[in-house]
């Protein structure tokens, strides 16, 4: 698995399915059992390498006790940046994630959704060439997602890889080039979303029909039943006119059928279905 | 800066934020007030003739004084290096405060070493300072002065850089609370088992006396507080001491003896042990 320059790559899976620990491996911050990895055309772990990577965890936090202005020039410091860019760096990494009113104001003052803007400011510091972002909209109000869409999408715009971790996949589908799905520890999809979002969902309001004659459609692909509506989460439009037919030759009676675009929802809780099967 | 030195002065920044060593500075010039105060009333104290004690009267008993108070400030350097130092690590890896901090290119060691750094400078810090503030009290009130005022600072800011090391070394594997009081703990068993080796050599009894030399060993904190003892005792005492023969070594405030130069070795290796022991369980820790 490759994430190229100026690419978003979005990163899914279910709660523990290994996405925080794969990224931590990626910085050095576990020691892999097994495997091999490379940033920046770096074996992981090199010290180097972690001048030219933002990163913003999945569980922030930052000292209390300092300024975000104190704060970020503790992460010039440590990157390190030349001294003579901290002001341009920290006033430009402030102005972007909106926190330049609060710059002198202790971190310990500010709501989760502020800190989390602060730890996306410190990941922005020094241009990265890489950026990891941990589920970064977790504490965010809708204008500030929006906000960090921006964000991405000015990162990549500039050549900067950006490797996202999100539980959000309405975001993911709309700021990401690419994705992988990760269960149990293993990727068990990747591609770019055309390539994974290429079948349509049908949605069809329908009588009459018993578990039986539900049963029978089947062949149709996966079923997801809500009593009164059948979604079927796979299903090329072509298909639509026999569908219909055959639950009218079961005896039921059709009363709306509406295909749409399988979303990236549609897709990962099938990829998980099909894993568990 | 080194990230060393910058992790060394967010450490010392944070206690000063936080307002420990405000609050430091104020309780121990409290201290420094009533014990001035405490002293002086020695020098105006009468006996059962009605006259007031003569100087070499008033030094022996400054001197006694001043050895329980000094066990106080050595108390307070020890329970605060080991409050301290207890959370120093662990708190900022259950809080993630470190994660985004050793994405950055900072080694571990260097954050372990750092830490230790910033501490040390305060630990040093505290124990000058308070020894300055408390012998020129004392010397105010009864004009007595310890004979050895430098050796008595460093042996008691060995003894906090003692529980700093062994606090900093728990604090990379368990939290803030267990690891402070586990410190604690230990320090006073240390306490005990010099009092222990003690008794052993007042009764000549060597495994009994092995007691308080396997303790030092382990933690060295008993032994550089007699250390510091043996700086503040006059030599007139000290003669009484050393003719009392070694029933005069059973006694956990008096000293016939400095700590012997292969211990004071033994020290230095201590402390690099700890550090390195910090290190490697660091480096090993899963964050």
């Amino acid at each position: 698995m490759t994430v190229p320059r100026g690419e978003v790559f979005g990163f899914l899976g279910p709660n523990g399915a290994g996405k925080t620990t794969s990224v931590k491996l990626l910085l050095g911050l576990l020691k892999p059992t097994s495997g091999e990895a490379w940033l920046l055309g770096r074996p992981i772990g090199d010290l180097h390498t972690r001048r030219k990577i933002g990163y913003l965890p999945e569980l922030f936090r930052y000292q209390g006790w300092l300024s975000a202005r104190e704060v970020l020039a503790l992460h010039c410091e440590l990157a390190p940046l030349p001294r003579s860019s901290w002001k341009d760096e920290i006033t430009s990494a402030l102005e972007t994630v909106g926190l330049t009113d609060r710059a002198g104001d202790r971190v310990s003052t500010f709501s989760k959704g502020m800190q989390q803007r602060l730890g996306l400011a410190a990941a922005l510091l020094g241009e990265p060439e890489l950026v990891f972002l941990d589920e970064p909209t977790s504490a965010l109000d809708p204008v500030g997602r929006h906000d960090v869409r921006e964000i991405i999408r000015g990162l990549a715009s500039r050549g900067t890889a950006v490797f996202l971790n999100s539980h959000l996949l309405s975001e993911v589908e709309q700021v990401c080039d690419r994705v992988a799905v990760v269960d149990n520890g293993r990727v068990i999809a990747s591609g770019t979303m055309d390539e994974l979002l290429s079948g349509t969902a049908v949605k069809v309001r329908v009588t009459g029909l018993d578990g039986a004659g539900k049963g029978k459609l089947a062949a149709f692909g996966n079923i997801d039943d809500e009593g009164d509506h059948l979604t079927f989460t796979n299903l090329k439009p072509d298909r639509v006119p026999e569908l219909v037919s055959t639950i009218v030759g079961l005896g039921g009676k059709v009363f709306e059928v509406s295909p749409r675009h399988q979303t990236l929802e549609d897709r990962f809780l099938q990829l998980l279905e099909e894993e568990e099967k | 800066m080194p990230p060393t030195l910058v992790i060394a002065r967010l450490t010392v920044q944070e206690t000063s934020r936080r307002r420990l060593i405000l609050a430091l500075i104020i309780l121990t010039l409290i201290v420094v007030g009533f014990s001035a105060w405490g002293f002086h009333k020695i020098t105006t104290v009468t006996n059962s003739a009605g006259n007031t004690l003569p100087p070499e009267q008033v030094a022996l008993i400054t001197s006694q004084l001043l050895i329980v108070v000094t066990f106080m400030y050595s108390g307070v350097l020890a329970l605060s290096a080991a409050v301290v130092a207890g959370p120093l690590i662990s708190s900022e890896v259950e809080s993630g405060l470190l994660l985004s901090m050793l994405a950055r290119p900072v080694r571990r060691s260097e954050v372990v070493i750092g830490k230790w750094l910033g501490l040390a400078v305060l630990v040093a810090l505290y124990a000058a300072g308070s020894a300055l503030f408390e012998l020129a009290a004392v010397d105010w009130a009864t004009g007595y002065l310890p004979p050895h005022p430098v050796q008595l600072v460093l042996y008691v800011g060995a003894e906090g850089l003692v529980l700093l090391s062994l606090g900093l070394v728990l604090s990379t594997r368990l939290s803030g609370i267990t690891g402070g009081v586990i410190a604690l703990v230990a320090w006073l068993m240390g306490w005990i088992g010099g009092v222990v080796g003690d008794v052993g050599a007042g009764l000549q009894n060597q495994a009994v006396e092995n007691v308080g030399v396997i303790s030092h060993l382990i933690l060295p904190t008993d032994l550089l507080w007699r250390g510091a003892i043996y700086a503040m005792e006059p030599d007139a005492f000290l003669a009484t001491l050393r003719a009392a023969g070694t029933v005069a070594r059973a006694n956990p405030f008096a000293a016939v003896d400095p700590p012997p130069l292969p211990f004071l070795g033994w020290v230095a290796v201590w402390f690099g042990l700890m550090l390195a022991l910090s290190i490697w369980s660091f480096r090993t820790r899963e964050i």
